[in-house]
């Protein structure tokens, strides 16, 4: 299982895992949990630029759409096609085997909060 | 606003993990574990679904049939004893005031079951009505005395059989035809069972008095479990109306909306000498008024409620009033208001998702039926 106290979060309810200049990317418990059973992602392409805070994807539930937002700025280089073909491990493993993109960082990472932090914003116990 | 209420069997709901969502003013389930699989249990097997939040109206009166016949829009004086009925009740305006089932368990007494959101709507227009009517009736609005519960799927008549503390039904439940209800007993209570529902599948619906109904809850699912009955919330309601093309208040239906725009001309009994909303149907019909079709779509990417709707140059046709990725049978559908020359059954148009147009095809509704 991943330690989620070595994660950071950003409000907008993504994960960041950071290995030297990548970063991998997914959407929280708490968000897969609010979208319901996630049926469809839109990922960008591999190559991809983004810009922190910008939209860049979206995650549709039965229910509703949820979009993506660039926690970091930089380029995208790998998407993960196992959840794209099978949306459902957003909800079934949001940190594991549900991650959404790993991402080049271009420059500084900032602005992300830590588990506590994250836990705190939710209002669910840690 | 106030905060939203809760039915009788809120801590059962908690207790089973449920998500909680505010519903016409009520805080209701949306999901246990999961939309789809829930969804699909109620396909497969069955569900069980809290609808407490309904509103219940008893009309009694040895003149109660002659003032629903005037209060909504159906004939229900001539409703069989035991039989259920889809009505509306209608604004002068002809527009749709609620969507309602009337069941009439004896010659002068009548239930009525409407939205929960509507209920104070309907409570004064069915006032409103009983005051301007001559003859001699009552309206109660009994929606806190009830709790409503429904069981939904292929095997919800072997669940209702099996369960324990169901008795004394007038007759045998193998022998009650859709859209009828009998009278029996839950545990030495008042109960009746109904056989409509709003899923598209064969099911049941069961009344009992509030205090009981956390009770009846356990028992049927105590009588359930084995045969795949789960516990179902709103999201999966919501999916399995949809693919049904039942309509939802607010959705499909508003005082906007004329029955006929919804499809549901043939709900209206127009021959009736008065009725409510009378005037209104009567005005002119405006021919470029939007009507109500089904789209189906390929791919996941689902149309939504409030996305717009365009013809095959792009030209704005409509709106869609719910839509999804039809977890049954896999591709997005939807429900749409739109102009008439864009109405007819194949028609290609597009939706608009979030500035991309996936293409869609009108369809006739429903989307999927059950085998019988």
């Amino acid at each position: 299982m991943t330690d989620l106290n070595t994660l950071a979060y950003t409000a907008e309810h993504e994960w960041i895992a950071r290995e030297g200049d990548t970063v991998t990317v997914g959407i929280t418990d708490f968000a897969a949990d609010k979208l319901g059973d996630v049926v469809y992602v839109d990922l960008p392409a591999a190559g991809t630029a983004i810009t922190a805070g910008d939209v860049v994807g979206e995650i549709e539930s039965t229910k509703s759409v949820g979009e993506l937002y660039a926690p970091v700025s930089g380029e995208v280089v790998e998407i993960n096609d196992a959840v794209v073909a099978d949306p459902s491990l957003v909800n079934a493993a949001p940190f594991e085997g549900g991650w959404l993109l790993k991402v080049r960082v271009a420059g500084e990472v900032d602005g992300l909060l830590d588990r506590a932090a994250y836990v705190a914003l939710t209002g669910e116990d840690a | 606003m106030s905060d939203p209420r809760s039915t009788p069997l809120r801590e059962r709901h908690e207790a089973l993990g449920a998500s909680f969502t505010d519903f016409g003013g009520w805080l209701m389930p949306v999901r246990y574990t999961s939309d789809l699989a829930e969804h699909h249990a109620v396909r497969q097997a069955a569900g069980l679904f809290d609808i407490s939040h309904m509103a219940e109206f008893i009309v009694e009166g040895t003149d109660a049939g002659a003032y629903l016949d005037y209060a909504l829009a159906g004939r229900v004086s001539s409703l069989p004893l035991g039989k259920a009925k889809y009505s509306l009740v209608l604004a002068e305006s002809g527009g749709i005031v609620d969507d309602v089932i009337v069941y009439r368990l004896d010659e002068s007494w009548f239930l009525v079951i409407a939205n929960a959101g509507n209920r104070d709507a309907v409570a004064a227009a069915l006032a409103a009505r009983a005051a301007d009517f001559a003859g001699q009736v009552a309206v109660e609005d009994a929606s806190d005395s009830f709790g409503l519960l429904a069981v939904q799927g292929p095997v919800a008549r072997a669940v209702v059989a099996a369960t324990e503390g169901i008795a004394d039904l007038e007759s045998p439940l193998d022998e009650l035809p859709y859209y009828a209800a009998v009278r029996g007993t839950f545990a030495g209570e008042p109960l009746l069972v109904a056989r409509t529902g709003y899923t598209g599948e064969d099911g049941y619906e069961l009344l009992v008095p509030a205090e009981v109904a956390g009770q009846l809850w356990d028992a049927l699912l105590a009588a359930g479990g084995g045969s795949g009955l789960v516990p179902a919330g709103l999201a999966a309601r919501d999916t399995l109306r949809l693919e049904a093309g039942m309509p939802l208040y607010g959705h499909e239906l508003s005082l906007e909306v004329l029955p006929a725009q919804a499809g549901l001309g043939r709900v209206v009994a127009a021959d009736k000498d008065d009725f409510v909303g009378k005037g209104g149907l009567g005005a002119v019909f405006a021919s470029d008024a939007p009507v109500l079709v089904g789209l189906v779509a390929e791919g996941r990417r689902a149309g939504r409620a409030g996305y717009r709707v365009l013809d095959a140059d792009g030209a704005d046709v409509g709106e869609i009033t719910s839509g999804a990725l039809s977890p049954t049978l896999g591709h997005p559908i939807a429900m749409a208001f739109v102009a008439p020359r864009a109405s007819e059954p194949g028609t290609p148009l597009f939706l608009d998702v979030r500035g991309t147009r996936i293409p869609a095809t009108v369809t006739a509704l429903p989307f999927y039926r059950r085998k019988k």
